[in-house]
């Protein structure tokens, strides 16, 4: 049978590919996509045999900075990103959580500082025994990084 | 640290508590002085809390510097809706440093990143309350002669209670052996096991008070709050299952000492008051030079 082709190709710009189905949504929103006013084109729940079903984003002739694209990281670490152009793959960039994270995580502790006065919140990146912790540089509260909440 | 701000006990290296310690002793011998003539210290309680207030107060006064401030946020401009970031700038034109209690968590940090001027945490919420750790400290090493290689049995409410988790923090530099007896409710909370196992502090766990402090220098007492239940019945067993009388001291070590952060209610009853081995009256007054010392400290003066 022939492939069909679900989501039409991007010229230039950026592919973030793999995205959980999930998880679609919140990688919008941390991007702020829903003000950007390049052409995007959206696909969930399309099969994949890696993560069952998937989500994909093509954003034309844009190009994030790498601190934009590693917050992705944080909701869909085995997400990928390509850099296109020309119809060519140019880069692939890895994604890497960074050390610190602003503003997109909301703190879990309700009676944090940030939940409750107009406070940027600010998580400290952490493994403990393999595990991704995210504390709250306010509260000092820690949190797995499957259990954030995204603003 | 964007300034000398004390906000959580692991801002301090093992060195600076030394140094409070060292000048701790100092003010002891000698609390009355005029370091902080001219200068202006403001004490802002969001929620009150008279024992702390006083203590910072009295720890300038003695000092011969000058209070401003407020003992409740009723009284405060935060009632009429005023952000913490604007209380504290304006705050900050008039004071020298700040004192600060907030019954919200991370209040404190935030403040230290706003004010131009020290931030001295008298407690935010549940989170941290330095110089309590660091009276803690000073009262352990008073008692002991040393901080080094001490037995420490923590007792009462080890899950919500941030005086042992600050102080588990803070004595992780001096080699100790923790010892946690708590009601199944009330348990140390793992995060703070895992730092333990971490920074190889052995420490073992216990669910009866009876006399299981026998190998311990120092027994540190805290409240048991009836508010942490869910089942009232529970609370009525532990309550009494956690209650220090003095027979039970009969064979504990010669320099074992209770410490507590107070207000005590039932945890220790009051026949212990007169052993030689309370010390919970006399760790409150060691309060007041190390804040003698802290203030000091945050302020530059000697």
């Amino acid at each position: 049978m022939e492939k069909e082709l679900k989501v039409a190709a991007l010229r230039n710009g950026t592919v973030i590919d793999h995205i959980p189905a999930d998880k679609l949504y919140q990688v919008v929103s941390i991007l702020h996509l829903d003000t950007c006013e390049h052409q995007i084109t959206i696909g969930n729940n399309l099969d994949s045999a890696k993560v069952g079903k998937k989500g994909i984003i093509k954003i034309s002739d844009r190009a994030f900075e790498e601190d934009e694209t590693n917050k992705i990281a944080l909701i869909a670490p085995n997400a990928k990103i390509n850099i296109i152009r020309d119809y060519l793959v140019v880069e692939k960039r890895p994604l890497t959580l960074p050390a610190e994270i602003k503003e997109i995580v909301q703190c879990a502790n309700p009676n944090c500082i940030t939940n409750n006065q107009p406070v940027t919140t600010r998580f400290h990146v952490q493994l403990h025994d393999g595990e991704i912790m995210l504390k709250c540089h306010y509260c000092e509260r820690e949190v797995q990084r499957d259990k954030v909440k995204i603003k | 640290m964007k300034n000398n701000s004390l906000v959580s006990i692991s801002d301090y290296s093992k060195e600076e508590i030394l140094a409070i310690l060292d000048s701790a002793a100092d003010f002891e011998a000698n609390p009355n002085r005029k370091t902080l003539d001219g200068k202006v210290i403001a004490t802002l309680f969001f929620e009150p809390s008279t024992r702390t207030r006083l203590s910072f107060e009295t720890a300038v006064v003695r000092l011969g510097g000058s209070i401003i401030g407020f003992s409740d946020a009723a009284t405060s401009s935060s009632s009429k809706g005023e952000t913490l970031n604007d209380t504290i700038l304006m705050v900050s034109c008039y004071a020298d440093a700040i004192v600060m209690r907030h019954p919200l968590e991370g209040a404190a940090r935030f403040a230290s990143e706003v004010a131009p001027v020290p931030i001295i945490n008298a407690g935010d919420g549940s989170n941290q309350h330095p110089s309590q750790t660091l009276l803690d400290l000073y009262s352990i090493l008073k008692t002991q002669g040393t901080l080094e290689n001490l037995t420490i049995c923590l007792v009462g409410d080890l899950k919500y209670g941030r005086t042992v988790h600050s102080l588990i923090m803070a004595m992780s530099h001096f080699h100790p052996t923790f010892k946690f007896i708590a009601p199944d409710e009330l348990k140390m909370p793992d995060e703070y096991k895992v730092f333990c196992d971490k920074n190889d502090i052995a420490y073992t766990e216990v669910n009866e008070l009876t006399d299981n402090f026998n190998d311990s220098d120092i027994l540190y007492m805290t409240r048991v709050q009836k508010e942490r239940f869910q089942d009232l019945m529970e609370y009525e067993r532990v309550k009494n299952v956690y209650t220090l009388k003095n027979e039970m001291l009969a064979n504990s070590k010669p320099n074992l000492r209770i410490l507590h952060p107070l207000p005590r209610v039932s945890e220790i009853d009051p026949d212990v008051d007169s052993n030689e081995k309370a010390y919970y009256f006399r760790q409150a007054q060691n309060g007041l030079y190390v804040r003698q010392a802290i203030v000091s400290k945050v302020l530059n003066q000697k």
